[in-house]
């Protein structure tokens, strides 16, 4: 169906891509008292673009193996700490709260795009 | 599902969290345990803690995968203080009796943190969940 593929238009992977990013974010809280854990984020503008343009490697079986970052694994970077700690943990616990929060925001941004868009579909499905 | 692996990753942060507050209260408990020779003295535990990351931590596709556990418990290596007690039962043939190295100050300290942390993680399931619920109703007319 052209109409939903298009009417949802980037909001579908954004949606997908806040919710991990809250994902990996999650783990640096959790690892807050790790020793040497190292604090990652993910890369969202160079996801997004990837996912936009389908630029990946091209597999023509499904035995193939896929590139790292179509695994969702290639696009994490490490944080640069603010401080330095003494236990060699890169997480910067009130860093990582306000991280936490914008993600939160920005997926219920997400959530309200699609919200309109689907109320836009349901308008016209319903013709009233 | 990125949003429910949360559910997962912080599971883990308020277990081990919890097993840190339990060392606390195991360690404030015994803070005043004598004994008879620094090799029998209690000796304060200190949980160590570990990301789950490798894949033998974890199964593939795990909930959990990022999170952390309690991977081992270590001693304090802080020496022991004797006291010359002739009168209690405990004292040795020279008249010491060995106290524990528990640091009343450090383990308050320390469940302090662990209890910030552990808020930490019920807010970030908090968070989640709040957004699953409003995920949810994007189905509603």
């Amino acid at each position: 169906m052209k109409l939903f593929d298009s009417a949802f238009g980037i909001h579908q992977q954004a949606l997908d891509l806040r919710g991990q990013q809250m994902e990996i974010i999650a783990r640096n809280i959790a690892n807050s008292d790790t020793p040497h854990f190292k604090a990652r984020d993910l890369d969202f503008k160079a996801v997004l673009n990837e996912t936009q343009s389908g630029h990946s490697l091209k597999t023509t079986q499904s035995m193939h193996i896929k590139s790292a970052s179509s695994m969702g694994q290639g696009d994490l970077v490490y944080t640069i700490p603010y401080n330095t700690s003494a236990d060699g943990n890169t997480v910067e616990l009130s860093v990582e709260q306000a991280k936490y929060g914008k993600a939160a925001a920005e997926y219920q941004a997400t959530l309200r795009f699609l919200e309109g868009s689907m109320s836009g579909v349901r308008k016209a499905l319903r013709g009233d | 599902m990125s949003i429910s692996n949360i559910f997962g990753i912080a599971g883990t942060a308020l277990n081990a969290q919890m097993v840190r507050m339990n060392t606390t209260a195991s360690n404030m408990a015994n803070a005043s345990t004598i004994a008879s020779s620094p090799e029998d003295a209690y000796k304060a535990k200190r949980p160590v803690f570990e990301a789950l990351l490798t894949e033998a931590q974890t199964n593939a596709g795990a909930a959990h995968v990022g999170g952390v556990k309690v991977s081992g418990m270590a001693d304090d290596t802080t020496p022991h203080r004797r006291i010359h007690d002739p009168g209690n039962p405990k004292a040795d043939e020279e008249g010491f009796i060995y106290l524990s190295n528990v640091e009343e100050v450090t383990e308050m300290v320390d469940m302090m943190s662990s209890a910030r942390s552990y808020q930490n993680n019920v807010e970030v399931i908090n968070t989640a969940r709040e957004l699953m619920m409003r995920t949810l109703d994007l189905t509603k007319v």
